[in-house]
């Protein structure tokens, strides 16, 4: 499956990444001012760019073949989706227990500030309304699409033998 | 302390009903003309910081801010600007010569926008590069006097030859004086473009030597990472005379931007400035120029051609034809508005003159003496777009070098500021976490895209000027006419007047 | 008003030209007749004629023609010649009187051959010829040397090419090799120098076009001596391959694959031999390549050589017909003087036509042109 890889080597930090994620996932997706200057809780992203010094990259859910999330998970809301294989919480279905937290081995499952309490994780912009028009980039997420770089790319793996 | 008497040059506005907060801007300013008040949970600006680099501008996602000139005005004085008055307040402060970076910002005559070009009407058609080939292949080298030809073979092969695909250049820009990246980026736009970079005199990183055959090595007073492998890595060797920024003076990189990589390519001593002689001490006159030039030919086998590098100065044309007959096979001159990491201010403002009166004048004088078809003639020194080259190849350049313009291709935007090693745009710095917002991947696609927009334009207004092929054009001053120059600049140029 | 050499003035042409390459000399009429034809090709402000084979009684001499616009030029023309030349004959060359034909300036003509003591070192009579006649053309007042070359002579003059035929009775000669060229310049050269072919020695050029690299070739060919005082396409022509055959002893083949170069797409799929050496004479002489649109024909005692250039934008077609080989610029140029030619064609864009003397060195001319073979 297509995942996002981080090319550590060309990122700068900036962020944008994490701006335009947290404004995908927000009530206002396709309006950064709205987004984080109308809504009354400051959106949050659901990749984040880790930093100290020249290393910068981002990180963000790996939807691991056996992702631990799905099998720690008390409610069944966080499941593989056996076609996309795109891990995604039901949010419905989510009691905010934060067990999914707990076992993420890469820390890439946070909790919600929307009101709800719930897992809020990278789901490869599968639920965000596609902000563009083109082609090239129908179903590429948001983090991809608006890096700056090319730090961030959307692609099947990169590493031999996986898959 | 005293009372500093400095003021802002650039204001920065920011649009608060915009500014989302996301920091961006600050990250992004190595400046720091951004910071985050936590207290406040909001940006602020300094403008005292600010070099006008649009990095902030550019990366803003919300378009918020924008930079203006400080609106701070001296009492109105046609002589006593705000830029020598300034001038003065800093010097007062320092003691030490004004640095800068990039071409002179004067308001200097630029003859090619008084250079007009002719195009083909009834008596003989224009061409449309879209239906019939457009030939751009140069070659530069030595010309032997006579071509020998025996039972239908070349009975003699040519001397080595660059050859390229169009007749535009990657000049040199030392790494050291900018990033790895940029190097990388130049050296695969060359690769792909069929033309060729030059690795300034700042040695050849190891990551580089796999463009070889692109690459131009050159041989400066400082000899900085020059052994004989790096000699043999090019396709040519380039001996840096001068450069058109700062005639008369050896190039400068500040300590602060000889990091562990440059440090070993250049092999010198980490954070140690490298600066070189003002002359090579090797070359006192023009015969030490043969031995030199003999020297390197020797060390190579006689298989690379031998360029030699010279800033434009007044007696330009007596310089190049002693170039010419000391055996050098390429003869490359740069002008005044060159670019530079780092040169003295003064120097850079009024030394030398500009290419494109140096270009006729050598041309002219190699021609009187029927040796210009044996050496090459490269020219540099703000290039600016496809006209100023096809007006370059007219007055009798071969080839042109451009680095300014393939420096703006990949962000640059001209704040001058190069020798502070801290380029937001990561071009002219060493800095990890600036060099790597150049990404080579892009650089080199942006750098290729622009000769390619180029070439281009150049195919197209060759093909209404009726021509097909580069070697029609060179050294063709009947497609120019001059606008608004005098009778001694249209002499010099070699061209008629508009109308004419 | 500026005359033709102070001023580039562009001109649309005719051209014609006819051989036989058994070398059996025949009348101008033919020649006459056939660019009369292409009557509308040119406006009555130029037309001439070379023809070779003509003066078979001084073969060994170079054949001077010159025009005087008066006296003086003529006196300091003959001294000149009298003092570094051994002069066999001399006279006027016989005219008539012809209406149309306006102001024509004194016509003489010399055979003459250099006095060897007046040779420079390593200098042969060729170059003590062009020598002598760029210095006449730059330094004698009002005189202009016309042609220059062994057993042939070049007529011309401002008028219809017919016309300027029958001002010199050219009906009355015979050779074996004839080109004429009518000419459609845009403004008023006014003076018979100014007419085509241009020659030098025995090349004789007549040219049909505009050579948009003509600022190229002439810089070019003025760093080795070459004076260029009529600013004419022709002009440069005609010294390019003086250049290159005469001076770089180039093969002719290869001389024309500099002047019409081939495509580097074409020559990047040649084999690698004739790719090297295409590369090197595109490298060497790429300041000679000829753009724009040109036919030519380049006459010699050797014979004809009819060329396009490499995109083909000017007309040409060529014929033959037992021993004669036709060129010119329609079709029914040719099929005037040779109503069923056994084979008609248009070469294409730098493929050149070359017909040569079957026996050459009869004519008693040094070059004998190589040909390297190129073929593309």
């Amino acid at each position: 499956m297509k995942r996002v890889y981080a090319r550590e080597e060309v990122c700068m930090g900036c962020k944008l990444c994490e701006v335009y994620c947290a404004t995908a996932h927000s009530e206002y997706p396709l309006d950064l001012v709205k987004a984080f200057l109308k809504q009354k809780m400051k959106p949050l992203p659901r990749i984040l760019v880790e930093y100290n010094l020249s290393i910068s990259f981002a990180l963000q859910c790996r939807h691991c073949d056996e992702a631990p999330c799905t099998k720690a998970c008390i409610t069944g809301a966080m499941q593989k989706d056996s076609v996309t294989g795109i891990v995604s919480n039901d949010e419905r279905r989510c009691v905010g227990c934060w067990t999914c937290i707990l076992v993420c081995p890469f820390g890439a499952i946070g909790r919600d500030n929307q009101g709800h309490k719930v897992a809020s994780k990278c789901d490869l912009c599968s639920n965000v309304a596609d902000q563009t028009d083109t082609e090239s980039f129908s179903n590429v997420p948001v983090c991809v699409q608006n890096c700056p770089n090319r730090a961030l790319q959307f692609m099947d793996s990169v590493v031999e033998g996986e898959e | 302390m005293t009372l500093s008497m400095n003021t802002p040059d650039f204001l920065i506005e920011r649009n608060r009903e915009r500014c989302i907060n996301c920091q961006v801007c600050v990250r992004q300013c190595a400046n720091e003309a951004h910071g985050w008040d936590a207290e406040e949970e909001k940006i602020f600006s300094q403008d005292a910081l600010c070099v006008n680099c649009h990095r902030c501008v550019t990366m803003c996602p919300t378009h918020s801010l924008s930079i203006r000139k400080f609106p701070l005005e001296f009492r109105e004085n046609a002589n006593w600007t705000a830029s020598t008055m300034k001038a003065i307040y800093k010097q007062a402060e320092t003691g030490g010569i004004l640095l800068t970076g990039m071409g002179t910002d004067r308001p200097y005559p630029v003859y090619w926008d008084q250079l007009l070009l002719n195009a083909s009407q009834v008596t003989n058609p224009s061409i449309d590069p879209l239906r019939e080939p457009m030939e751009l292949k140069t070659f530069l080298g030595r010309k032997p006097e006579q071509l020998r030809v025996i039972n239908g073979k070349l009975a003699e092969a040519l001397p080595p030859q660059l050859e390229l695909d169009l007749p535009i250049m990657f000049s040199a820009m030392s790494f050291g004086s900018i990033s790895l990246n940029v190097a990388k980026s130049l050296a695969q736009a060359a690769e792909t473009l069929g033309t060729f970079y030059n690795t300034g005199e700042g040695g050849l990183h190891e990551d580089l030597y796999k463009y070889g055959k692109n690459t131009i090595v050159q041989v400066a007073s400082g000899r900085f990472g020059v052994h004989s492998e790096y000699l043999n890595a090019g396709a040519a060797i380039e001996i840096k005379i001068g450069q058109g920024a700062k005639p008369g003076i050896g190039g400068h990189l500040p300590g602060e931007k000889v990091g562990v990589e440059v440090s070993r390519t250049r092999m010198i001593p980490e954070q140690s400035d490298a600066i070189s002689p003002a002359p090579h001490h090797d070359i006192y006159s023009i015969e030490d120029l043969t031995q030199l030039i003999f020297s390197l030919k020797e060390a190579t086998n006689y298989e690379k051609p031998v360029i030699v590098k010279i800033a434009a100065v007044h007696n330009v044309s007596a310089i190049a034809s002693g170039i010419a007959r000391a055996g050098a096979d390429i003869i490359a001159i740069d002008g005044f508005r060159g670019g530079t990491g780092a040169a003295p201010l003064r120097t850079r403002d009024s030394v030398g003159i500009p290419i494109e009166l140096a270009l006729a004048a050598v041309d002219s004088r190699l021609r009187e003496e029927g040796i210009r078809n044996q050496v090459s003639l490269v020219v540099g020194g703000s290039i600016r777009n496809s006209t100023d080259i096809i007006k370059a190849i007219a007055l009798g350049a071969d080839a042109v070098y451009v680095a300014s313009s393939a420096l703006l291709a990949l962000g640059c935007h001209m704040c001058q500021k190069c020798y502070t090693g801290k380029c937001n745009w990561g071009i002219a710095t060493q800095r990890p976490e600036l060099v790597k917002r150049l990404n080579p991947e892009i650089g080199a696609e942006r750098a290729t895209n622009l000769l390619k927009a180029w070439e281009h334009e150049v195919k197209e207004i060759l093909g209404g000027m009726g021509i097909n092929a580069i070697e029609s054009l060179c050294g063709n001053r009947l497609m120019l006419r001059g606008i608004g120059l005098s009778d001694r600049e249209l002499n010099i140029l070699g061209v008629l007047a508009a109308g004419e | 008003m500026l005359r033709e050499g102070d001023v580039r003035i562009p001109s649309g042409c005719a051209i014609s030209g006819i051989i036989n390459r058994s070398g059996q000399v025949f009348s101008g009429e033919d020649i006459l007749q056939s660019i009369a034809l292409m009557h509308d090709r040119s406006n009555g402000l130029g037309g001439g004629f070379a023809a070779y084979g003509i003066y078979p009684e001084y073969e060994d001499y170079y054949a001077f023609h010159l025009y005087y616009e008066g006296a003086e030029g003529r006196e300091q023309t003959e001294s000149y010649l009298n003092y570094f030349f051994h002069v066999a004959e001399s006279g006027e060359i016989p005219t008539k009187k012809t209406r149309s034909i306006k102001n024509p300036p004194l016509a003489w003509r010399y055979f003459v051959r250099p006095k060897p003591s007046y040779l420079l070192e390593e200098e042969n009579e060729d170059e003590f010829v062009v020598r002598s006649v760029m210095y006449i053309n730059a330094e004698c007042k009002g005189a202009f040397v016309v042609s220059s070359g062994k057993n042939m002579g070049a007529f011309k003059g401002v008028g219809y090419p017919e016309d300027i035929g029958e001002y010199f009775c050219l009906d009355k000669y015979h050779g074996y090799s004839w080109t004429a060229h009518g000419r459609f310049p845009t403004n008023t050269p006014g003076w018979w120098g100014g007419a085509h072919p241009f020659t030098l020695l025995d090349w004789s050029i007549v040219h049909n076009g505009e050579i948009s690299s003509y600022g190229a070739n002439r810089r070019f060919l003025e760093m080795y001596g070459y004076k260029l005082s009529m600013q004419t396409d022709t002009e440069a022509i005609t010294y390019a391959f003086d250049y290159l055959v005469r001076k770089q002893q180039l093969p002719m083949d290869v001389a024309i694959a500099t002047l019409a170069a081939p495509f580097w797409r074409d020559i990047e799929r040649m084999n690698s031999e004739k790719r090297a050496l295409l590369k090197a004479v595109r490298a060497m002489y790429g300041n000679l390549l000829m753009n724009g649109p040109f036919s030519i024909i380049l006459g010699s005692s050797q014979g004809l050589i009819a060329l396009n250039d490499r995109l083909k934008l000017r007309s040409m077609v060529a014929a033959t017909k037992g021993e004669f080989l036709y060129l010119a610029s329609e079709e029914s140029a040719i099929r005037e003087v040779c109503p069923q030619p056994e084979k008609v064609w248009a070469p294409r864009g730098g493929e050149p036509v070359i017909a040569t003397l079957e026996k050459r060195g009869v004519q008693g001319y040094d070059t004998e042109y190589e040909y390297a073979g190129l073929s593309y």
